[in-house]
């Protein structure tokens, strides 16, 4: 199966804010769209409000990993590891989208997508829907250059099954917010 | 099997699922008609257990699967299973696999009845483990044949034919997956899961089963006989990657690198020119093959992980690059980035230099509520100057508060502080010792520690860390929890009764939570051990971990705290205390709530000296 798009995004941030989430859910978004997938995720210690990155891979690749300057795109939820950190990983003029609630220094040589997703999650009631803010912010702002669209991850958001994902009813309103603060 | 792979692959409608490695593990175990599976949890190997147990209930399946109370334990019930007949799998990490060693060795010469696959998780860097230590170089030591997936999709392959050898040559055999194999997730075809319950029938045969000496030297002569043949067998042998590939220079891969070299090399053009072999089965290493390559190259470089463990057996070394060469690094995980630098210099074309991080990432602490955090300011306060032996878990984090000035293995803060004690005791001022040890470590490894503690007359503390559950590796259940790997109710054991069962006298349980009563308590304790004759002294934290979800959040009542302007910007309960919801603004001389972060537990309240953190209803 040889597919013809071919994207690899860093997911960054700190254990606990939902990264693992995150990555997983565009994976399936993927599966729905019927392309092969790969992804690399942090898991023990580091979870502990660590450092956590994830690699998702999406296209006919035989790794699980993106190797520095590589990356068409990041999302971090954390602006703190961005600069001299996870944008390694960004080829010559990849995308970031990240989270940042005030001014922070970056010197990233691609487009830089700034929401304080935080504060939105904030003003939607649900703090810890920050990480589906940030994701529909991103799937607007980066439009046709990501390889799914809301209608996938809506789509895997539906698919997910009850337990672990119902504790998020209100999901596909969260990703709505992100994707009004991009308009 | 790379090639059966290729062509799964090509069948579009075959049925696929998102799987971690680890889920993909488990599903080629059900898949082959695997009926027990056993194991102790432990990063980066915990989830290949959980997906069982999702299995089994998923499929409503006829199967036994458990968390043991440690690795051995681990291994002997599910090598007793595959000696009954059945298709039996247990699984740990690399250093579990030390705790396991012993019915290792000795399984390897007894063998097996029914396909028995010992798993066995490497972790490379380390990122979540003691050592870098591999797996491989156990299976050679036990002798056993070992297997190294190089994806999940790999890893499900796998255990097919790791069962059926298992079977035809009557051996362990073991599966060696690395962390980026088992927390990789990928699409990955399924296969059908079979009914069949199996053949229960246990073959008495003590010459084998109970070999005494005499006959251990005759199953051990089988066993070489045994590793001849599976040194030939077709199945496992290495694969081509790159047919038509031409050149004097070859690479070898096993692991996670047979999945990153493919995409290095055709980046860097090499795919041509580079012939590109993976070794499936490092040990034993397929002589006739090796023996072809090793004829037809005039220089090999070996990539694998984290030891020389193919490099060693190549017979004729001196046309053989790799890490006892030191051309490949030793130590740490080969990230795809170095792979390519050193496959670079290997084939006289150095890549550009690749950017690396210059930043260091946010270490790990405990979350903000953790009821650790708590116990650990109170030891602090009830022992200031001790020695504060501590254990693997989360606790380890207690490194962060000054709390925690050992960490060896499993269980080892109670011999620990027992020979800490025996080394001071004949001091005029003898340093008080506690240890802290979780309660799934407790049951583990603690317990025979405990009673050589108490039979020795140590005077220590031992805080016994009870959040009833085993929480750094994913809140998998304890012996006190009192339900099982699918959630099947199971027998509970009391810490309190069995710590006094093995003889303490000084034992009481509280809620670090109510911080000043705890204090108080751990004094009380330290006191007794002080005391000519006192001996050791258990204090049982007790507090349910904030992530275990079955346990709830009805644990605590949650309090809304408040940091007021009497703050004046010491910091003391930032640097004493780090909780990762309080922070310290210096421009402000403030500190800073994140109210997005704080669980509420109220313990700052009692922190902080100028009584600036208050409960505000
Ligand atoms: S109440 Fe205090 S110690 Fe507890 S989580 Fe909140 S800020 Fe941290
Ligand atoms: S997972 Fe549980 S035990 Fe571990 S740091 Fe968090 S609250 Fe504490």
């Amino acid at each position: 199966m040889t597919s013809a798009i071919q994207q690899q995004i860093v997911i960054s941030g700190v254990g606990g804010q939902g990264v693992l989430f995150v990555t997983r859910l565009l994976a399936e978004a993927a599966m729905i769209r019927n392309l092969p997938v790969f992804t690399s995720e942090t898991h023990g210690m580091a979870q502990r409000g660590g450092t956590v990155v994830s690699h998702l891979k999406v296209g006919d690749f035989s790794s699980p990993l993106i190797r520095r300057g590589k990356a068409d795109g990041l999302l971090a939820l954390k602006p703190e590891n961005v600069a001299g950190g996870h944008g390694t990983y960004l080829k010559p003029g990849g995308w970031t989208v990240v989270n940042l609630d005030r001014p922070y220094p970056h010197v990233l040589a691609g487009p830089v997508h700034e929401v304080d997703a935080d504060g939105l999650a904030e003003t939607h009631g649900d703090s810890r829907a920050m990480n589906l803010i940030l994701l529909g912010f991103a799937l607007t702002r980066i439009g046709d250059d990501f390889f799914c669209g809301p209608d996938d991850v809506r789509a895997a958001l539906e698919k997910r099954p009850a337990g672990k994902g119902a504790m998020r009813s209100d999901a596909p309103s969260a990703l709505a917010a992100g994707m009004e603060a991009a308009r | 099997m790379g090639k059966t792979a290729l062509e799964k692959d090509l069948k579009r409608d075959i049925e696929k699922e998102l799987l971690l490695g680890n889920a993909a593990l488990a599903r080629g175990l059900v898949e082959n008609g695997c009926r027990m599976a056993v194991a102790y949890p432990g990063t980066p190997s915990s989830e290949i257990l959980s997906s069982v147990a999702a299995l089994k209930t998923a499929e409503d399946l006829e199967m036994h699967v458990q968390w043991a109370v440690n690795e051995k334990v681990a291994f002997e019930i599910a090598y007793a299973g595959a000696l009954s007949g059945l298709r039996t799998a247990v699984a740990m990490k690399q250093v579990g696999l030390n705790v396991a060693s012993d019915p290792l060795m000795s399984a390897a010469y007894m063998g097996t009845k029914g396909g028995f696959i010992v798993i066995s998780a490497d972790d490379p860097g380390p990122h979540s483990s003691q050592t870098e230590q591999d797996s491989r170089l156990m299976a050679m030591m036990a002798k056993i044949p070992v297997l190294d997936p190089a994806s999940p999709a790999q890893a499900l392959e796998m255990t097919g034919p790791a069962y059926e050898m298992s079977e035809t040559f009557r051996i362990p055999v073991m599966i060696r997956p690395t962390t980026r194999v088992c927390h990789a997730r990928q699409d990955v075809p399924l296969g059908l899961i079979p009914r069949e319950r199996g053949t229960v029938a246990f073959d008495k045969e003590p010459s084998r089963w109970a070999a005494t000496p005499k006959f251990r030297f005759r199953l051990h002569g089988e066993l070489e006989e045994k590793l001849k043949v599976i040194a030939d067998y077709g199945p496992t042998a290495p694969v081509l990657l790159n047919d038509g590939a031409n050149g004097s220079k070859a690479v070898l891969v096993s692991g996670v690198a047979a999945a990153h070299m493919p995409e290095i090399l055709r980046e860097m053009g090499l795919w041509d020119r580079l012939p590109l072999y993976q070794v499936i089965q490092p040990f034993p290493l397929h002589d006739a093959v090796m023996t072809d390559v090793l004829d037809r190259y005039e220089e090999i470089l070996v990539v694998e992980e984290t030891m020389g463990v193919i490099e060693m057996q190549m017979a004729d070394r001196c046309k053989v690059r790799g890490k006892l060469t030191g051309h490949v690094d030793r130590v740490g995980e080969l990230l795809p980035e170095r792979i390519g630098e050193i496959v670079g210099e290997f084939a006289g074309q150095p890549p550009a230099s690749v950017p690396m991080p210059s930043a260091p990432g946010r270490r790990p602490t405990l979350c903000a509520g953790c009821p650790h955090r708590a116990s650990f300011f109170a030891i602090k306060k009830a022992a200031p100057k001790g020695i504060y032996t501590s254990d693997i878990g989360c606790y380890t984090l207690g490194l962060n508060l000054g709390a925690v000035d050992t960490v060896l293995c499993m269980g080892a803060a109670i011999s620990q502080a027992a020979g800490f004690y025996h080394a001071h005791k004949a001091e005029a001022k003898r340093p008080d010792i506690v240890a802290t040890m979780g309660d799934s470590t407790f049951f583990h490894a603690g317990v025979p520690a405990l009673i050589d503690a108490v039979v020795q007359n140590v005077g220590f503390v031992l805080v016994i860390l009870d959040n009833r559950t085993t929480a750094m590796t994913g809140n998998q259940p304890t012996p006190a929890s009192g339900f099982g790997a699918v959630g099947e109710p199971l027998a509970r054991l009391d810490i309190e009764t069995l710590a006094r069962g093995c003889g303490v006298g000084f034992c009481e349980t509280a809620d670090p939570y109510g911080l000043d009563d705890f204090i108080a308590l751990l004094k009380r304790a330290v006191a007794h051990t002080r005391a000519d004759g006192g001996g050791p002294a258990v204090v049982i934290a007790r507090h349910p971990c904030l992530l275990d979800r079955r346990q709830g959040a009805a644990a605590h009542e949650v309090v809304r705290v408040a940091v007021t302007d009497d703050c004046d910007g010491c910091g003391y309960c930032v640097s004493h205390f780090e909780c990762p919801a309080l922070s310290l603004d210096e421009a402000e001389d403030h500190v800073r709530l994140d109210r997005a972060l704080c669980n509420g537990c109220g313990v700052c309240v009692s922190v902080c000296p100028k009584g600036a953190i208050v409960d505000s209803g």
